[in-house]
């Protein structure tokens, strides 16, 4: 469904990616894993065309997409849960879910999304500056499956989330794999994502120096103390 | 749906019913000066709900907006001026050439942000202020005065004094009927999530560019029609329409009234003006007096006057 192959992305002269290197297929539930500014937001910003890659190709269900404005992919089928969730504020949740609707044949509609996350069903009037830190998170996630995406990425998702509420945001992930959905995952919580991830890539300096299944890496301390410092 | 009876809702009611019966009070009253005021206070509100479709809900600090007042008017000055004075033909000419002027700069001026667009709006508006000085044949500088008003034919006329007032307060109600559509559909939802946070919206899969484009198309479009009435209603046209300072003065309005709210720009052209004219009659210097009070609502009453009234509703 998604390939990256070799790309190289720059900030100014300064260069981030180096040929990084990336599959997800129909249904998988992906991981990019590496400490910090190792270079997995950037990787996730050249997919959505947000940092344009300077060199490489991303083909998404069979298309190019490195060089076709972020929109462009968005309506291609690529819903992001950024970081710091950047819900609309000044929107209330019912237009934030409403407002960025793609139907498509995936069937996400309001009533489901809604469904999904029931805190969010007792605050639908209220402004998106007005939900707590866990809300927003789950109003980031319902937007982004508003719009029916066939990849759903999440940027650090349970970043600064209570355990409680990070729960949830995991509960959720899981019944959104059993419902055949791919999802490309950045996150610290390693015992989350082992037990949700079918497959992890880890990444060092803009470049993938590991990748395997979830058995793999739980197999592998030395990757998981050199790369990921557990 | 059913409409809460909320403060915002009645104080909206009182001020719009006070519009409405103005002409009545002026003919019992026998004062037509307050529905020549009251005429202009519409027009502007008119201007000013323009300005805060693109200020007040998209985030966009037009500092040229006036530039439309102007392009509305003289195109009712020029065609009037050349013997068409039928407003079936000058009012959509108008209205489609303040698209059209509106569309080439929104088209360059979007594509900056933040101060940059401030400036390049605020460019445009002043190469179009001095287009019009430069229009010796249409009296230049001293401007030009109207022939004869807009005709409709008969119906309504606009040298009939209600009427006229009548016909503007009709255009103002539809204005802000249609922002109030436009704003609550989705069009208005990118459009407001645009102000908030435009790249997100642009990589949720919205050509927000576009999207901003035609809201500043639409406001340029009203803002011409309400540049057509204040000719009209003035019998003249001047560069002086078109200056920055009334640009400034439409920025006073929709943020005195309050931006992003639907009666914000109607609340604000109606303290401006009215303070305006009663300060005015007590001195020469009455910007001294206002100058201060405008201060002291931006920097206590956040969301101008509407946000007052939304305060004083949350607190009953």
């Amino acid at each position: 469904m998604l390939e990256v192959r070799g790309i190289d992305t720059f900030y100014d002269r300064s260069q981030v990616l180096f040929g990084m290197e990336l599959e997800i297929r129909e249904g998988e539930v992906v991981t990019l894993l590496g400490r910090n500014g190792m270079g997995k937001t950037t990787t996730i910003r050249s997919i959505m065309g947000l940092t344009r890659a300077a060199a490489g190709s991303i083909r998404f269900a069979g298309s190019e997409i490195r060089e076709l404005p972020s929109y462009r992919i968005a309506q291609a089928g690529i819903g992001l849960v950024p970081e710091g969730r950047q819900i609309f504020p000044n929107l209330s949740v019912r237009e934030n879910l409403v407002a960025t609707a793609i139907p498509r044949d995936r069937a996400w509609t309001f009533e489901r999304v809604v469904a999904l996350f029931p805190r969010l069903a007792e605050r639908l009037s209220n402004m998106g500056g007005q939900l707590s830190g866990g809300e927003q998170q789950m109003l980031a996630i319902g937007r982004a499956l508003m719009t029916n995406p066939r990849l759903l990425i999440l940027d650090e998702a349970t970043e600064g989330l209570a355990p409680l509420i990070r729960e949830e945001i995991w509960a959720c992930l899981t019944q959104l794999k059993a419902q055949n959905q791919a999802i490309l995952v950045i996150d610290k919580n390693l015992d989350a994502l082992t037990r949700i991830a079918d497959r992890h890539y880890v990444i060092e300096k803009g470049r993938v120096v590991w990748s395997g299944s979830s058995a793999q890496l739980l197999a592998n301390p030395t990757v998981q103390h050199r790369y990921l410092g557990v | 749906m059913a409409i809460k009876p909320t403060p915002t809702v009645a104080v909206a009611t009182i001020v719009l019913a006070g519009f409405a019966l103005l002409p009545v009070y002026a003919v019992l009253a026998g004062d037509s000066f307050v529905l020549s005021l009251g005429t202009r206070i519409l027009v502007m509100a008119l201007a000013a709900a323009s300005l805060n479709l693109i200020l007040g809900y998209g985030g966009m600090v037009s500092f040229g907006h006036a530039a439309y007042l102007g392009v509305g008017g003289y195109v009712v000055g020029i065609m009037a001026y050349h013997g068409v004075t039928s407003a079936w033909v000058q009012w959509p000419v108008a209205i489609l050439l303040s698209a059209a002027v509106a569309l080439f700069i929104g088209a360059l001026s979007l594509r900056t942000r933040g101060l940059y667009f401030i400036m390049i709006t605020l460019a445009f508006a002043q190469m179009i202020y001095y287009v019009g000085v430069g229009l010796y044949d249409y009296g230049g500088d001293d401007g030009l005065t109207l022939n004869a008003r807009s005709d409709f034919g008969g119906f309504p006329s606009l040298d009939d004094r209600p009427q006229f007032y009548y016909l503007c307060f009709i255009l103002l109600v539809a204005a802000l009927y249609l922002m109030k559509r436009l704003v609550g559909s989705r069009f208005g939802q990118v459009i407001r999530g645009a102000k908030s946070n435009d790249p997100r919206m642009h990589a949720i899969g919205f050509p927000t560019m576009r999207y901003r484009l035609t809201a500043f198309v639409i406001a340029g479009a009203v803002c011409g029609l309400a540049g057509v009435l204040l000719a009209n209603q003035a019998d003249f046209v001047s560069p002086a329409t078109m200056h920055w300072t009334r640009s400034g003065d439409l920025i006073v309005m929709v943020v005195l009234g309050g931006m992003g709210s639907l009666m914000g720009p109607v609340y604000g052209a109606l303290t401006v003006l009215a303070l305006e004219e009663s300060l005015s009659s007590l001195t020469h210097y009455w910007k001294i007096i206002f100058g201060p009070f405008l201060v002291l609502v931006v920097l206590f009453g956040k969301g101008g006057i509407a946000g007052l009234i939304a305060r004083w509703e949350r607190r009953k």
